[in-house]
């Protein structure tokens, strides 16, 4: 945003408070309201993409995935959209690229690997590893 | 529900107890302290009152000034009524967190009975640790006696927590000359007073958790010059029209006048001494000895409002004033003080100021300042404002030991 569009001193709340809510939204019940559906304000990150510095990227392939919800409770930013306990995707506004979602997951080959930021998923898909035998490891 | 304590009409109070009784009346929920010399008796009292049920609040023990203030920014920012006491090394402890307070203007009530900063180490009063916090963001209120103490501890409250100002208010009083002197004090009743202060109206309470609240965001330079200018802007145009309606509905209440900038005989005064602290009693009482007894037309000014700094009021009082003696009691470390610093602001802006100017450092660490050396500065004053300029040196330090010590355009 050029400076211009900015908002001016006299338009902030005083001391720099920030609101998670548009100011005149009721929020009655936050456990039950989904994300996309909760007033967050403009100041709130989930309306602002905080992901622009990640280098690598988790690509998820459904095809292996079982639903395990490991990758949901141990992402620290939230950032793994799972809806009525099926993984749907990830949230690539805020994933920052750590890789905790694919080092908790379960299955083999693993359902979400790591590649460089700019890797096209179609490709990454195609890349995919088959399952490994752990006895040959051995 | 807390005891009310009875109270005479008349009390005898240090400047101590007068602060812990201010706070008592205007019923804080959180004091969060670690005492200090000559302070801890504010902070002591007030556990007292606590434990012996007159208080509902809570008192946190902490393990340093840092976390005083600390707590005490957590509390206010949850959305009660804040306050706590400190002095010298702890308010030097405290500095980093002045600034958090007031930049997220939180409305804390900070009373600092001023007393000098070590190395040399020494618990007696200077203003050093007042002028460390005078860039911090707070409105700074000074008092003179423990009355004023009192007074201006329950002023405190009502214009720092008004939404419209949202700023933390320091209370100074001298360390132990002020602090441990027991004086005759008038205090309001428990109900008179609560009634003045009022009830705290929460802001942005973070515990409202209907309406989820971030204190402390970090900004970076596209928006932290924004807030500090709306801060700068609220300071510079809010704070002075509501100590006045404070100051005004107090009166209406006790009495007891104050203004932003005290004066004393500057009706007709050619020679001015601008001070601050206890030491403004003692100018008043030398300007009317040594009017009566020397014809010179001694005038004081004593600084009630120290930040934001009452630039106007001072060029309106001193316009027509021949010899100004800016008095500050704290090491200039290496420049002139900060009052003849202020006030040379002041007359560098204002046309029709044409004083000769000169600075004394006096009273350090303690050091008396009496009668006797206060009628030596009018007399020099008086010298200067017949002569129509400066006779000596900018810079005088006053009644320290050893060879005389001036500096600066001799």
């Amino acid at each position: 945003m050029a400076m211009g569009e900015k908002k001016g001193w006299n338009e902030f709340d005083a001391g720099s408070v920030l609101f998670s809510f548009d100011k005149n939204a009721k929020v009655d019940n936050i456990a039950t309201t989904l994300p996309e559906n909760r007033p967050y304000s403009q100041s709130n990150s989930y309306t602002a993409s905080v992901a622009d510095w990640r280098v690598e990227k988790p690509v998820f392939n459904q095809d292996y995935c079982i639903d395990c919800q490991f990758c949901w409770i141990y992402c620290p930013d939230m950032s793994i959209i799972s809806r009525d306990q099926k993984m749907v995707g990830i949230d690539m506004d805020h994933c920052k690229g750590c890789g905790i979602c694919v080092d908790v997951c379960p299955t083999n080959p693993k359902s979400l690997l790591m590649f460089v930021e700019q890797k096209d998923e179609k490709e990454a898909l195609a890349e995919w590893p088959s399952k490994e035998d752990k006895k040959e490891e051995k | 529900m807390a005891d009310k304590m009875e109270l005479k009409s008349v009390e005898v109070w240090d400047g101590n107890m007068a602060s812990a009784q201010a706070l008592r009346q205007s019923q804080v929920d959180v004091v969060a302290a670690y005492p200090i010399t000559p302070s801890t008796p504010i902070v002591e009292n007030y556990a007292g009152f606590l434990a012996n049920g007159y208080i509902d609040g809570e008192y946190v023990m902490v393990e340093s000034e840092h976390a005083a203030m600390s707590g005490c920014i957590g509390a206010s920012a949850a959305g009660g009524r804040v306050a706590t006491a400190t002095s010298s090394q702890g308010f030097a402890l405290m500095v980093e967190t002045l600034y958090q307070a007031s930049g997220m203007r939180l409305p804390i009530v900070l009373h600092v009975v001023n007393r000098a900063l070590a190395a040399p180490l020494n618990v007696n009063g200077d203003h050093s640790d007042m002028y460390l916090g005078r860039d911090s963001g707070w409105i700074q209120l000074d008092t003179f006696t423990p009355q004023e103490a009192y007074d201006m501890g329950l002023c405190a409250f009502k214009i720092g927590e008004d939404h419209d100002i949202r700023l933390p208010v320091m209370v100074h009083q001298d360390g132990f000359i002020s602090s441990h002197t027991a004086q005759n004090i008038n205090p309001l009743s428990d109900d008179d007073a609560y009634a003045f202060v009022g009830e705290f109206q929460p802001m942005n309470a973070m515990l409202d958790f209907e309406k989820p609240a971030t204190y402390g965001t970090q900004t970076e330079e596209d928006w932290h010059f924004e807030h500090k200018a709306r801060q700068h802007n609220d300071l510079m145009t809010k704070v002075f029209p509501k100590i006045e309606e404070v100051f005004a509905e107090f009166e209406a209440k006790t009495g007891r006048k104050y203004k932003l900038v005290e004066d004393y005989y500057m009706e007709d005064a050619e020679v001015v001494i601008v001070a601050m602290g206890t030491t403004v009693e003692t100018a008043k009482l030398t300007a009317r000895i040594i009017r009566e007894q020397e014809g010179i037309k001694a005038g004081v000014i004593g600084l009630r409002v120290v930040r934001p700094f009452p630039f106007e009021k001072l060029a309106d009082l001193l316009k027509d004033v021949k010899a100004i003696g800016a008095m500050d009691r704290s090491s200039p470390n290496g420049t002139v003080g900060m009052l003849y610093n202020e006030i040379a602001g002041v007359m560098a802006g204002t046309a029709e100021m044409n004083a000769v100017m000169t600075n004394y450092i006096y009273g350090l660490g303690g050091r008396d300042m009496t009668v006797e050396m206060l009628k030596g500065i009018f007399r020099e004053l008086n010298e200067n404002a017949k002569a129509g300029k400066r006779l000596g040196a900018i810079q005088r330090f006053i009644n320290v030991r050893g060879p005389e010590l001036s500096f600066l355009g001799k």
